[in-house]
């Protein structure tokens, strides 16, 4: 009986791993890794890489300064609503993006709710930078925060109780305890909403437009260039696969080593006999 | 090192639940007070309270002379060492025990000495390298410890401390936690369900029951002068066979009917308590303490008035003594106090309490002496120490005693 059903679980992830891998295998195989390079010294290309990193970073730094107080508080605390606030902040997940681009443009935009106001201000949101900027924390940070959320809520309590007895206050618990216990989830989570925002398209384009050099990200140059020539087009989508891989092993390995800190013995320990 | 003063001190619940309900207790400078009851009764509530963890609903209480009701956790100047130890998993066991010596940011070496004074006292020196998943449940109780005793401060509160060790271990830091608060004259307040740590440990023991406190005394005093049947019942191991008796005045002194037997009191019983006088021809709740209760057969002068008769269940021979379960053909005394402590013990042992109530039969323990020769299946004779008896009112559950304190505290 298990024969038959180990083949089929073997066949099921051969499957899901061919396919998953074969469109990143065919846009290296048609791009050579001359290329790659070459295509750096393309000014679009490097205008649209500079423009994505640029505002997926500030837009990751707002979501880690704002999403990790958030996720605190609805992972430590129990409170009435705090349920629907959880679904509330995962709502961006479910939403298409070309929705929350046009709840964008809705809210900040001229005509928008708050257009008036921010026109006042003398404050000009959509087709700028900022509204990139808006557009990735929207659609990104649901990634982080909810798995925020779980891993300070996984953080024994009397652990944040003994702190609190010890003489820190909440903020230094906060900190000394709270925060390097969850370090390992927040890492993850951090991650995944980076690697989310840098593929940012819908809300982009609908609500930042796609200038050259201004709110053109790298997802959106591949999607002009490939007007102009497929092959460029396939070349910043290469570019994308590689800087996003390099993220993410970067992320990655900044989380397993925070837990291998934790997990193994200090290298001064004695062995385990007593 | 200051007092703890609990004035008519309530906690509820934003669910309602009420776990303290007007405590009032005064612990002395140095004392070693421990508060004792059957689980749920509200006993981490009110830890937590004097930790500062759990806001106060009413009343106040004073660290030594400071209300500390708003005072924030960190600046009450206690330690607390918890049930689960809350060691921090990412550090090693130095930076645990200096965890609050760093927070006040004290002289590197200031905070050497004394992490290493502590780790000296509680055996912990090879391990302070070592980050706590890497110890024994025993040894992170000791870290647990040691963190609390750098702190140097004004009282300690233990939550069951020892209820993750097994039973070996257990005895051996209770022995070590005693010592050790003795040689700091610390005051603490130290939790626990287990009414032998209470025993052993307690310079006094606080009991509680649903939130209130039933009775604090010294030890000795509890066990021989329970105020209520519930502190009769949950102190002492075995616990007190609890059955229900009627008073009668035999050959002019009075006696406690048991079914169809009889126990005659005896003038010292009288003495010890006049109120019982009063409780002639009614029905009181009659406690037989194990150890008051032997084989009549190794009882040179045991009369036949201070005897019951039983059925053998089961014995259990301990070597240095004879644990008899023997079945009495009288009712057991079912109040709620007793369901209570029963359901405190499991499920299954209040369900038998129902059960025996209904055929009008009480399985009693006596601790018998080694030698004695019983068997189980027979039916033998047991000699009772009649001066030792405990009365309870079956209403209030109160202690009858003399007249004056009689049934009220
Ligand atoms: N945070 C809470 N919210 C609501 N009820 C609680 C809370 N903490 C404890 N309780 C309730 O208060 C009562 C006392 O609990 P506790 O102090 O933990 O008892 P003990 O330590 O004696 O076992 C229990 O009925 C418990 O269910
Ligand atoms: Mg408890």
């Amino acid at each position: 009986m298990r024969r038959p059903f180990d083949t089929m679980l073997a066949l099921a992830a051969a499957i899901a791993f061919a396919f998953l891998l074969l469109p990143i295998v065919a846009l290296f195989l048609r791009v050579a890794p001359n290329d790659l390079i070459g295509g750096l010294g393309s000014e679009e290309v490097r205008d649209a890489l500079l423009v994505s990193l640029k505002t997926s970073a500030i837009a990751h730094v707002i979501v880690l300064l704002v999403g990790t107080p958030v996720a605190y508080l609805l992972g430590t605390r129990s409170f009435r609503g705090r349920g629907l606030l959880i679904t509330l902040i995962e709502l961006p997940l479910v939403l298409p993006p070309a929705v929350a681009g046009i709840g964008l443009l809705a809210a900040f935009g001229r005509r928008g709710l708050l257009g008036d106001e921010l026109e006042a201000l003398g404050v000009r949101i959509p087709f700028t930078q900022t509204a990139v900027v808006l557009a990735i924390v929207f659609v990104a940070s649901p990634f982080y925060v909810r798995q925020a959320i779980a891993a300070f809520a996984s953080v024994d309590r009397t652990l944040l109780d003994a702190s609190r007895t010890l003489g820190s206050g909440p903020a230094r618990t906060f900190r000394r305890v709270a925060l390097p216990l969850a370090a390992g989830g927040l890492a993850a989570g951090s991650s995944l909403a980076f690697a989310r925002g840098l593929g940012e398209f819908g809300a982009t384009i609908l609500f930042a437009g796609s200038f050259p050099g201004v709110t053109r990200t790298a997802p959106l140059a591949i999607y002009a260039e490939l007007d102009r020539s497929f092959d460029s087009a396939l070349a910043l989508g290469a570019l994308l696969v590689v800087v996003s891989v390099v993220v993410l092993v970067a992320v990655k390995a900044l989380t397993s080593w925070t837990l291998f800190g934790w997990t193994s013995p200090s290298p001064s320990a004695p062995s385990t006999s007593s | 090192m200051a007092a703890v003063t609990f004035s008519d001190v309530s906690k509820t619940f934003p669910d309602g639940t009420t776990a303290v309900s007007d405590l009032d207790l005064e612990t002395e400078d140095g004392e070693f007070m421990v508060f004792v009851g059957p689980s749920g009764c509200g006993k981490t509530t009110a830890l937590r309270m004097v930790a500062g963890l759990e806001e106060i609903s009413g009343g106040e209480i004073r660290i030594g002379d400071r209300v500390v009701n708003e005072v924030s956790p960190k600046d009450r100047d206690v330690a607390m060492v918890f049930q689960t130890y809350a060691l921090y998993p990412h550090l090693t066991v130095y930076d645990n025990i200096a965890f609050s010596l760093k927070l006040r940011k004290e002289k590197k070496e200031h905070i050497d000495k004394r992490v290493r004074e502590a780790a000296r006292t509680l055996g912990l020196e090879p391990f302070l390298d070592r980050k706590p998943r890497a110890l024994s449940g025993g040894q992170r109780q000791r870290v647990a410890m040691g963190r609390a005793i750098v702190r140097e401060p004004q009282a300690f509160l233990m939550d069951e401390p020892l209820s993750n060790l097994d039973a070996k271990l257990r005895v051996q830091m209770r022995a070590e936690i005693s010592r050790l608060q003795r040689t700091l004259g610390v005051t603490t307040i130290y939790v626990t369900h287990d009414q032998v740590e209470a025993m052993t440990m307690g310079d006094r023991v606080a009991v509680m029951r649903k939130g209130e406190l039933q009775q604090v005394a010294p030890p000795q005093e509890l066990y021989d002068h329970p105020l209520n049947l519930f502190v009769g019942g949950f102190i002492g191991s075995p616990a007190m066979n609890l059955l229900e008796a009627t008073l009668e005045r035999s050959n002019g002194g009075l006696s406690a009917a048991l079914g169809d037997q009889r126990l005659s009191l005896g003038e010292e019983a009288l003495a010890a308590r006049p109120a019982l006088k009063r409780y002639e021809g009614q029905k009181v709740v009659l406690g037989l303490r194990p150890e008051h209760l032997e084989d009549a057969a190794l009882v040179t002068d045991a009369p036949a008035d201070k005897r019951l008769q039983g059925e053998i269940e089961l014995t259990e021979a301990l070597g240095s003594e004879l644990m008899v379960h023997l079945k009495v053909a009288a009712p057991p005394a079912v109040t709620e106090e007793v369901k209570e402590l029963a359901a405190d013990i499991g499920a299954d042992v209040a369900a038998e309490l129902e059960e025996a109530k209904g055929e009008q039969q009480t399985t009693v323990v006596g601790r018998f002496s080694a030698e004695s020769n019983v068997k189980e299946g027979e039916t033998t004779e047991v000699a009772v120490d009649t001066r030792a008896l405990h009365f309870f009112d079956v209403e209030s559950g109160l202690g009858i005693y003399d007249e004056t304190k009689g049934a009220t505290r």
